[in-house]
């Protein structure tokens, strides 16, 4: 077979979509697409804030970020709020992540009754929603068991994202090719021996990016503990708006602080990624 | 044969099924220490099934199965002890590929047998020396081609001092030029008096090394002769038509 005479074509330049095609497409006019949409968005949300007589006072949100006295240097109150909201979301992220394994390892273990249990408290609690959950633990379970309502909001996050850390973990162990399995018993380790040495340490690769996600989540869902007054970034935003009447600037302001802290963990956590990728 | 020494794995009227797929169909067959046992035959045959229930990966449902004294099934208490004896090289290889190849061979040693750090080392050094890589200790699994991952698995399984390998279409996954590299290894392995059992289709080193070469088709074996005879007049139709086809070129 020879090949097909295409010499008269050589050189010719390839067919070009027509030039209002084009001119659509081209970087400079999609972002001054967006530009003009984004500010049409803004300058309707200020005509409409400005209509309803709503007085803007940005320059008195810096207190409560910071401030300088004569005793130097101080954080405000919302950075005390975003501390507290770290140290809970914190807390209920590792009891959430051992409770998940646990729950993994239950629904992985081939008994009867594991695998019930676990799918059980799965369907549980992904049936019902975080705010109902809340309710039962600081008007239910609280007085039962006593705890106050800064544990009854742990542990609500801690048991509503276990349960969808524990599907994380599950897909993580499962990732592992089921040779690894096979050669870990060959050489004579224990079940126990192998998840530890062998297969968790291979699906941290596999779980760290929905972990972050899960992090996240479980930061951004921590706002809700606000509802029973735990003093969290979300409360203190609303106690300072009940004192100053600045509703726009400091929810502004908390969504912002939200975004900050989020943003910071998704960053490092790819880059984290990026190393551990080099040393499969 | 080597008549003169006691029978390490001892195989009875061996079945075993997938749901109603009869995968092995009373296996009889006998290996002494020392011995080296070439298994060949069709894929599907058997052969890696029958091999993976020497140690436990797989479990017969009746028969009897003895391994170094050890009566396998299920319920053993002694499966943990005798896979620390039974070493086993995949077709995959099945490296640890989290960890480094000295750390690899080391593991075993270390967490089942609870050995020292320097003791695991030094058998792991040893063990690398005499497949041929030392110089690949620091590496991951990765970084070596398949004919060097395979003799870290080889290697891997003798860190544990085990007295019986078993292998499981070892060059089968390999590019051709790597094959002779792992076989090599394991010829210098059959010399030093190791007892293996060896699933493959490398018919030159079956010659070399295999006192007894066995025929399995569609769960059973069919023949059962010395490498002279099972090459030249194989008693069996259907083992000769398979010689005659993977022997052609």
């Amino acid at each position: 077979m020879s090949a097909p005479d295409l010499s008269g074509l050589k050189g010719q330049p390839l067919p070009q979509r027509p030039a209002f095609q084009r001119f659509l497409g081209s970087t400079a006019v999609s972002i001054a697409i967006y530009v003009a949409v984004m500010a049409l968005i803004i300058y309707g949300s200020f005509t409409g804030a400005q209509n309803m007589g709503y007085n803007w006072q940005w320059h008195r949100v810096p207190q409560f970020l910071y401030s300088f006295t004569d005793d130097g240097f101080q954080l405000g109150e919302i950075v005390y709020g975003l501390f507290a909201t770290i140290q809970l979301s914190a807390t209920a992220f590792a009891l959430a992540t051992v409770l998940g394994l646990l729950v993994a390892l239950l629904r992985l273990s081939g008994l009867v009754m594991g695998t019930a249990v676990s799918i059980g408290f799965l369907e549980l609690i992904r049936n019902i929603p975080l705010l109902v959950l809340l309710y039962l633990f600081y008007y239910v379970l609280g007085p039962i068991f006593g705890f106050d309502r800064y544990w009854a909001s742990i542990l609500t996050l801690a048991v509503f994202h276990s349960a969808l850390i524990s599907e994380i973990f599950r897909a993580g162990i499962n990732a592992v090719d089921k040779g690894q399995w096979e050669a870990a018993k060959s050489i004579g380790m224990t079940t126990g021996q192998t998840y530890r040495y062998i297969i968790l340490p291979q699906s941290v690769r596999f779980m760290l990016p929905p972990m972050t996600g899960e992090a996240v989540h479980l930061i951004k869902s921590s706002a809700i503990v606000s509802v029973i007054a735990v003093a969290e970034l979300t409360t203190i935003g609303r106690n300072i708006i009940s004192d100053t009447f600045m509703s726009f600037e400091i929810w502004f302001t908390v969504a912002a602080v939200y975004m900050v802290v989020t943003l910071i963990l998704s960053v490092g956590v790819s880059y984290l990624e990026r190393r551990y990728a080099v040393d499969q | 044969m080597t008549g003169a020494s006691d029978p390490i794995i001892e195989v009875a009227n061996l079945d075993k099924f997938y749901g109603d797929f009869h995968a092995l169909k009373d296996v009889n067959l006998t290996v002494h220490q020392g011995e080296k046992m070439v298994i060949c035959g069709p894929s599907g045959s058997g052969k890696s099934t029958l091999i993976r229930c020497f140690n436990g990966l797989e479990w017969h449902n009746s028969g009897r199965l003895v391994i170094d004294g050890v009566e396998v099934h299920e319920q053993s208490k002694d499966m943990r002890r005798l896979r620390q004896e039974v070493g086993m090289v995949f077709q995959q290889f099945n490296l640890f590929p989290h960890l480094t190849v000295l750390e690899n061979l080391m593991i075993g040693p270390m967490k089942v047998r609870r050995q020292g750090r320097a003791q695991a080392e030094a058998t792991a050094r040893k063990y690398l020396d005499r497949v041929h890589i030392p110089e690949q200790a620091d590496k991951y699994p990765a970084q070596l081609s398949g004919g060097q991952q395979q003799r870290v698995a080889i290697a891997r399984s003798l860190c544990m001092e085990t007295r019986i390998m078993l292998f499981d279409e070892p060059t089968s996954a390999l590019d051709p030029e790597m094959i002779n590299e792992v076989l090599d290894v394991m010829v210098e392995l059959a010399q030093s008096g190791m007892t293996m059992v060896v699933v493959t289709h490398e018919m030159g080193f079956a010659r070399k090394v295999a006192d007894t070469m066995v025929f399995m088709e569609a769960g059973e074996i069919v023949e059962v002769s010395p490498p002279d005879r099972f090459f030249t007049n194989p008693s069996s139709e259907r083992c000769r038509l398979f010689l005659d086809q993977i022997l052609e070129h």
